[in-house]
């Protein structure tokens, strides 16, 4: 047995090599990408004319080269992104040099690792999916390396099977492993998610599609610890930025705000928390509204927004003391007026005729308000991937597609409630969170706008209108609310919702899965308060009964030693003729055993006479029994009768052995 | 016989051969069949097993570093799945018989081939492997199907000499876990003497090689004569025809007539295996000869007669002829 590769063991190890560098594919520089695929396809291309792999010469010069160019390109090969372009190139050049078995097992084991580094780019389920698929495909080649036949084209899928098979036995336990390993609070290097990669929380500006990217980022915002209990989920809108200039496509701050006013004593009750708020290298610091205590080194401004005196670009701790049922502010100047009604020239003339015809018609300002929800409640759907908009971003939204979320709704409704003169304004922050045990985990997916309306009186006051359309969104949270999205529509349609429903789940139940959920979790099968030490212990159980049925199934005898059906049968007439007496011998033939019967009881031997020569035939005469017989066998053997009183050959045969 | 393994692996189970000679089955020697049963397979991860297990506790701990939870479930699929490989392998030797082994002849000193008769039992079993003398034979077994395997043995002296202790394992199918099992069967099989290199050539006439007069040229050429076109090319004797004008041929039926004794005590100046081996070489020459001879040890002769037969009658004999005791 030689141990270098043969082509085919080869050919396994290249495809590997190539499908694990493809996940990577998407964050790759291109000069990187191109000379993978040239060193793989020369490296093919050569071995198959019987050429010898390039030498050290040539090896160690392009190991070099690519440290060089990585280091040139990134400006360094720590992180995430030119670690993991180092690894691609690294796993490129193991190609090169792979001639033997143990050089390929290095190759493949290697590539588990650039496979897995490929899920810190991308978590959706499709691209999930690819890395299950090619996970088979490394598992599959390790077994390839494998002494064995070739059975021709079959090889290739028999190998996939087993591979399939192997990761689809382990599943279980792989899940269980997942579901109990504990989960580190925080990370032991580098931080989560930003190095290489740039991350936006909420921004000063709001403009179509940008809400669609947050909502999908499953990192935390912050955390927040109430003194007291949580306050009910619909009443979690933390404010951050108040948006009140808008251009027809982007929703900006205002950039002429003086002074705070000074506001009277917040009245009962007021609600006290400490907020944890991971950086974000912007201002604001959000609070539930309406807060009364700025921080130290913050101030509240006149929108009753935080603003703190430096940007956030370290987890900042904070507490804030809010008061729910306090009005924002009872006064509005008439600039302020001015700003919150100004509407572009010329935009969304349908809106603007909308507006004036509930305006004829309605004397209330609430009346307004009511038909603008009561409209979006009765028409629109909420979805995550609306299509896009025109030029004209409010009438498209409210006369086209009729499909968005929270930002497409604080948009139109603003613009509806200022052409109909009601003084109004769009705020972006957060709503609802994770409950975990004493705190709140809030997370960039719960970014959220609302507008807020002016009204005598009262003064500025929240209206939601996307609670109008989805009231999930506000009861449940995002995701919830986009797993019911609507079930109509064309077989396309259907098939790209349910593929969103498993999409979501999947984020929902695998990526988003951390701390509080696995004691969310926990807590569902009355299991409260574990630790680490607990979750590996139970870990340890599961895993150990695991293994004791993976011991049980490999120790299972096949069915050569369970005997076949015709030995089965056979058997079983055997003991049923015990039971009457003619007792089993193991040194007995079947001819023997008819012989004895004979002497016992000749009319009982005439009625298994031709049973015994069934068999005999069955057993001895054919290599391979045709099942139709034997099944008559067995069937005849069954229904043979046999007389229920014992014979006096039992009699005399327990005599002797008494 | 069992090659030493190199290596840690090696010496651990050098180790246990010595300590716990049940373990390994060292001594104990099995009828056939035999078949593999949990109780003697053994299960060890491999180096590339090890090797594995750390680049996975790398994944896990950089997966859940970066609180990636698609990451940390690919690792532990993996790990599942290295971790059932244990179990397949354990599998592939689970209940594999051993129905029967044959021996072809063998000489002592060269190495000795032997058939395997594995069944496998319903089930495919996939890159087992056998080690033997010469490094190792892979093989599949196809369900249903028994299968012989041959192997080479190490050269041993003449005489019974037991099968020895083989192993067989696999680490079907990741190469992660090797799975393997020691079968020691209580088989033995006879080893025919060494032939003498260049053995002197056979003792003429009847008469005892110790009484041997000194031949002149009539008497070298006594059982040739001249060649015919009608003669087979194997009767032609080279040698003597070198220094004739024709070809000579061995005169069959005059060596019909003439018995050869082939005398274990006649033969001097030779030690006794020495003389075993020239003997084993003379009965060979003979056979190729085509003579009738008869082989006298000590007391007992056997023949004269010729053919297969008698030729393995008569180099069991001296197979299982005892050794030389030395001198207390």
């Amino acid at each position: 047995m030689t141990d270098r590769l043969d082509q085919r063991r080869f050919g396994w190890v290249a495809a590997t090599t190539a499908a694990t560098i493809a996940t990577h594919i998407e964050h790759l520089p291109a000069w990187l990408s191109i000379s993978i695929a040239t060193v793989i396809v020369a490296r093919v291309a050569t071995r198959q004319r019987g050429l010898k792999r390039p030498g050290a010469m040539l090896r160690v010069p392009l190991t070099l080269a690519l440290v060089t160019a990585i280091v040139m390109s990134f400006g360094s090969v720590f992180g995430r992104g030119p670690g993991s372009a180092l690894a691609c190139g690294l796993l490129a050049l193991k190609l090169l040099e792979t001639e033997q078995i143990r050089d390929a097992r290095v190759a493949i084991a290697f590539s588990c690792f650039v496979l897995m580094s490929s899920l810190l780019f991308a978590s959706t389920l499709w691209f999930s999916i690819g890395v299950g698929s090619v996970l088979v495909v490394q598992v599959g080649a390790l077994s390839v390396l494998q002494p064995r036949r070739s059975m021709g084209g079959r090889d290739t899928y028999a190998t996939l099977g087993m591979a399939a098979r192997l990761l689809a036995g382990g599943l279980p336990i792989a899940i269980a492993a997942f579901v109990l390993l504990p989960r580190l609070d925080t990370p032991l290097w580098g931080s989560r998610g930003n190095d290489g990669v740039g991350r936006t929380g909420l921004s000063e500006t709001m403009s179509p599609g940008q809400f669609a990217q947050l909502m999908l980022d499953e990192s935390p915002a912050f955390r927040v610890t109430f003194d007291g209990r949580t306050p009910r989920s619909s009443e979690l809108y933390f404010r951050a930025i108040v948006l009140t200039d808008f251009d027809g496509m982007t929703w900006a701050r205002r950039d002429d705000l003086g002074f705070s006013a000074v506001l009277p004593a917040p009245s009962l009750p007021v609600v006290a928390y400490d907020v944890t708020l991971e950086a974000t290298s912007q201002r604001w610091l959000p609070a539930l509204d309406r807060p009364f205590t700025a921080p130290p080194d913050a101030r509240i401004d006149p929108e009753q927004l935080i603003f703190a005196r430096l940007p956030v670009t370290q987890p900042l701790k904070y507490r804030v003391e809010s008061s729910p049922k306090a009005q924002l502010s009872n006064t509005l100047t008439s600039r302020d007026r001015a700003r919150t009604l100004r509407l572009p020239d010329g935009f969304a003339p349908r809106a603007r005729e909308l507006a004036r015809q509930w305006r004829s018609e309605h004397s209330e300002d609430g009346e307004v308000v009511k038909a603008a929800l009561q409209m979006f409640r009765a028409n629109f759907t909420y979805s995550l991937e609306p299509p896009p908009l025109g030029r004209d971003s409010v009438d498209d939204f409210l006369f086209g597609t009729r499909e968005g979320f929270c930002e497409h709704y604080a948009s139109a409704f603003v613009v509806l409630m200022r052409a109909a003169g009601i003084p109004a304004r769009v705020v972006t922050g957060y709503l609802g969170g994770w409950d975990a045990d004493g705190y709140l985990l809030v997370r960039q997916s719960d970014a959220h706008a609302w507008a807020e309306v002016w009204r005598q009186g009262t003064g500025w006051s929240r209206v939601d209108p996307t609670a109008a359309v989805s009231p999930m969104r506000i009861e449940l949270g995002a995701p919830a609310a986009n797993a019911s999205t609507s079930w109509m529509g064309d077989a396309w349609r259907s098939l790209r919702n349910q593929f969103d429903v498993a999409s979501r789940l999947w984020t929902e139940s695998i990526v988003r899965f951390d701390n509080l959920r696995q004691r969310g979790l926990l807590s569902g099968f009355g299991v409260v308060g574990v630790g680490h030490r607990d979750l590996l212990l139970g870990f340890a159980g599961l895993l150990s009964i695991a293994m004791f049925l993976a011991a049980a199934w490999a120790m299972r005898g096949d069915r050569a030693l369970r005997g076949d059906a015709l030995d089965r049968a056979w058997a079983r007439l055997r003991m049923r003729l015990a039971r009457i007496g003619i007792n089993e011998r193991p040194q007995e033939g079947p001819l023997d055993l008819l012989a004895r019967t004979r002497i016992a009881d000749a009319a009982l031997a005439q009625r298994i006479a031709h049973l015994v020569d069934e068999y005999v035939t069955l057993r001895y005469a054919c290599p391979i029994p045709p099942s139709d017989r034997v099944e008559a066998f067995a069937r005849s053997a069954r229904r043979l009768e046999l007389p229920h009183r014992r014979r006096n050959v039992t009699k005399r045969h327990s005599a002797t052995s008494s | 016989m069992s090659v030493p393994d190199t290596g840690l692996l090696g010496r651990a189970i050098a180790w246990s051969e010595r300590r716990l000679p049940a373990l390994t089955r060292f001594k104990e020697r099995e009828t056939l069949p035999i078949r593999l049963d949990r109780r003697r397979i053994y299960v060890l991860p491999t180096g590339f097993g090890v090797l594995f297990g750390l680049l996975l506790f790398v994944m896990l701990i950089g997966a859940l570093n970066y609180g990636n939870n698609a990451a940390v479930l690919l690792t532990c699929a993996l790990a599942a799945a290295a971790g059932s490989s244990l179990f397949v392998a354990f599998r592939g030797l689970n209940r594999l018989e051993l129905a029967s082994l044959h021996a072809d002849d063998a000489q002592a000193g060269s190495p000795r081939r032997i058939q395997l008769r594995f069944d496998p039992g319903l089930r495919t079993r996939n890159a087992l492997r056998v080690r033997h003398a010469h490094g190792e034979i892979a093989f599949d077994l196809l369900d249903g199907r028994p299968a012989d395997i041959e192997v080479d043995l190490a050269p041993t002296l003449r005489g019974w000499q037991a099968t020895g202790r083989l192993r067989v394992w696999t680490d079907y199918p990741l190469g992660l876990f090797r799975a393997w099992s020691w079968i020691n069967p209580e088989r033995e099989f006879l080893v025919y003497p060494e032939p003498e290199q260049n053995a002197p050539p056979l003792p003429g006439g009847s008469g005892r090689l110790g009484e041997m007069t000194k031949t002149g040229a009539s008497e070298e050429h006594a059982g040739l004569r001249e060649y015919r076109p009608s003669d087979p090319p194997r009767l032609i004797a080279w040698k003597p025809s070198v220094r004739h004008d024709n070809l000579l041929v061995r005169d069959i039926e005059h060596r019909s007539g003439e018995t050869l004794e082939l005398v274990y005590d006649a033969l001097r100046g030779l030690d006794d295996e020495g003389r075993i081996r020239r003997l084993a070489a003379w009965i060979e020459d003979a056979e190729r000869a085509r003579r009738s001879y008869a082989l006298v040890l000590h007391d007992t002769t056997i023949g004269p007669a010729s053919g297969a037969a008698h030729r393995s009658a008569c180099l069991r004999a001296l197979a299982i002829l005892p050794a030389a005791t030395p001198p207390a």
